[in-house]
């Protein structure tokens, strides 16, 4: 990328939030139902029908503001947002315009040089969720599922204040992590709980006016974020390099082709008329209200860090990697807990158990092994049943689904060998069939002890105690 | 302020409304007049006073957060015009 040119971005972050109805009806939010069997006359927009908004989903975003620290307005308004598209059957999408449930407020990120950047928040607004149009295989129709209509959405808009796609993917991943640990929205990317618009612009380093920006639209995971992003900006420093100029416009990332395109230009039908809604009054909050909802605020990413690295010893790197999710952050309070080593459980889990998340692309809640079975298996380290090395193919065969710790170390007779007779013959054994090198070891030679312990592990088959090895070596030194 | 007709038809377009060109200048002269008695009321001074969104004073009643609602495809797939393996069929919407 070149350097004379600065990258500006913010991102629009839609959260459906986790609720068991629709935020103006009472029809059901789950995912994946038949087509169309989860609406109400409400969400199909049959005339003379009334929203009436959900609690829940005020609550929710109500959490949230408290969570950022945001202003969470006193008297809030619902608006029409006017424009025309079969999945949103009423002609207008009911959003939030002038007044939203949440005003400014800010995130902290980690860059990757270490330092913290505060990203402001600009607002954060309730709105229904639209259907899905699917235009495949009707015979030059397009279908239309409205299932999805009416699905609250929390939408977060980001002030322009990040200057590289890593930036943008740090931003979104701490909000992700955020509104899973208030229990706000499930973070499911893959169903589309959890999605962003980014608006991306490009401008000569040190000018302060922003360039046209172009807004990226519905992008579903991090690697699409980052990606995205990246193949805009060239797109736009070689347009305007090549004497081009970039139009305002709405475009779609195709990770396929790797490209962005052009979708609809956005300077003649994108004016969305927004005036408040006569089908819905002014949202009236409390200060009460708004202090009981912090009160009653889940400990947040950031204060189980503290908590981790304060009372369990934790590093940095560690207790951030474990609370960046809260599904590990409580697999590893319970392994914690139950092995009472808080140091080995997070070695392990930020290790061996990432190892494996990250190969098989899983989250922990799809983890093979359960907390409770993962903490007998480190148990059965600190109670040196097993050697460490001889834990990782036990895990493996935990994963593989062949029993618990216990039931893998029984059956493949994996036991650690304790008894110093049966460990002192394999020594013998090594220093009669290396004499010379036992010399050496003898001669001060320090190295030498690497070499012979490795030998007696081998022969063991990883079963022997290392430190006992180690032991019985220099005793038969003296 | 005065409306022109490219604009009404821009309104139109937006609204998907099919104005005839006939009546297009009576569009323009009737919204412009509409826009001028509200720049009168512009006149107005207004400090202190909350807009109004809504003309009741009263605040909104909130739901909770149930399902109460059964699926009712099949009565509201009745009067649909077209439709198939559940889905409601409209005219394509992209190319």
């Amino acid at each position: 990328m070149s350097n004379e040119w600065e990258v500006v971005i913010g991102l629009e972050i839609h959260a459906q939030l986790a609720t068991k109805s629709k935020i103006f009806s009472g029809a059901s939010t789950a995912y994946g139902a038949e087509p169309n069997t989860q609406t109400s006359v409400v969400d199909i927009a049959l005339p003379g029908v009334l929203p009436v908004l959900n609690k829940e989903a005020v609550h929710m975003a109500v959490k949230f503001g408290m969570a950022i620290g945001a202003e969470v307005s006193d008297r809030s308004v619902f608006d029409r947002k006017n424009y025309f598209y079969p999945d949103l059957p009423k002609g207008y999408q009911i959003s939030q315009f002038e007044l939203p449930v949440v005003g400014e407020g800010s995130i902290d990120i980690k860059l990757e040089n270490g330092d913290t950047k505060t990203i402001g928040v600009t607002r954060a607004h309730l709105e229904e969720d639209a259907g899905k149009s699917l235009h495949e295989d009707y015979a030059g129709m397009t279908g239309i599922d409205l299932n999805r209509a009416g699905t609250p959405l929390l939408e977060i808009v980001s002030e322009p204040d990040m200057r590289s796609a890593k930036e943008a993917v740090a931003y979104m991943k701490k909000i992700h992590t955020l509104v899973q640990y208030i229990g706000i929205c499930d973070g499911n990317m893959q169903e589309g709980s959890f999605r962003c618009d980014a608006n991306v612009s490009v401008r000569p380093k040190g000018q302060e006016a922003f360039g046209t920006r172009a807004e990226l639209k519905n992008i579903n995971s991090f690697r699409f974020v980052e990606r995205a992003i990246n193949i805009e900006v060239e797109r736009q420093i070689d347009l305007i390099e090549d004497g081009g100029e970039v139009v305002q416009e709405t475009r779609l990332y195709d990770s396929d082709k790797n490209e962005t395109r052009s979708m609809r230009s956005k300077e003649e039908a994108m004016d969305y008329r927004y005036f408040p809604d006569p089908d819905l009054l002014p949202v009236i909050l409390t200060e009460e209200y708004r202090q009981q909802v912090k009160a009653e605020l889940p400990e947040l990413p950031e204060q189980k860090q503290q908590r981790f690295m304060d009372e369990l010893g934790l590093s940095d790197y560690d207790a951030s990697v474990i609370t960046a999710s809260l599904g590990l952050a409580s697999y590893f309070e319970i392994v914690a807990e139950k092995t009472g080593d808080a140091k080995l459980s997070a070695n392990w889990i930020t290790g061996e158990l990432s190892a494996r998340l990250n190969r098989e692309e899983i989250e922990i809640d799809k983890a093979a092994v359960d907390a409770e079975a993962f903490a007998l298996l480190l148990t059965r380290i600190k109670d040196n049943t097993i050697s460490g090395k001889i834990a990782k193919d036990v895990l493996d065969a935990m994963w593989n689904g062949e029993g618990s710790a216990d039931e893998v170390i029984e059956s493949k007779g994996l036991k650690q060998i304790t008894d110093t007779g049966a460990i002192e013959a394999y020594v013998d054994e090594v220093i009669t069939n290396n004499p010379s090198q036992f010399e050496e070891l003898k001669g001060g030679k320090d190295k030498m002890m690497g070499f012979f312990v490795g030998q007696v592990m081998k022969m063991s088959k990883g079963k022997a105690n290392p430190a006992q090895v180690n032991e019985l070596i220099r005793n038969k030194m003296k | 302020m005065s409306i022109e007709v490219d604009e009404v038809k821009k309104i139109a377009k937006l609204a998907a409304l099919n104005v005839d060109d006939a009546d297009l200048q009576s569009y323009a002269t009737n919204l412009s007049n509409i826009l001028d008695l509200v720049a009168q009321m512009d006149a107005v001074d207004t400090t202190g006073v909350t807009p109004m969104s809504h003309p009741f004073d009263a605040v909104q009643r909130l739901r909770e957060d149930k399902v109460t609602e059964v699926d009712r495809r099949e009565a509201f797939q009745k009067i649909a015009p077209n439709t198939e393996d559940g889905l409601y069929l409209v005219p394509k919407v992209i190319e």
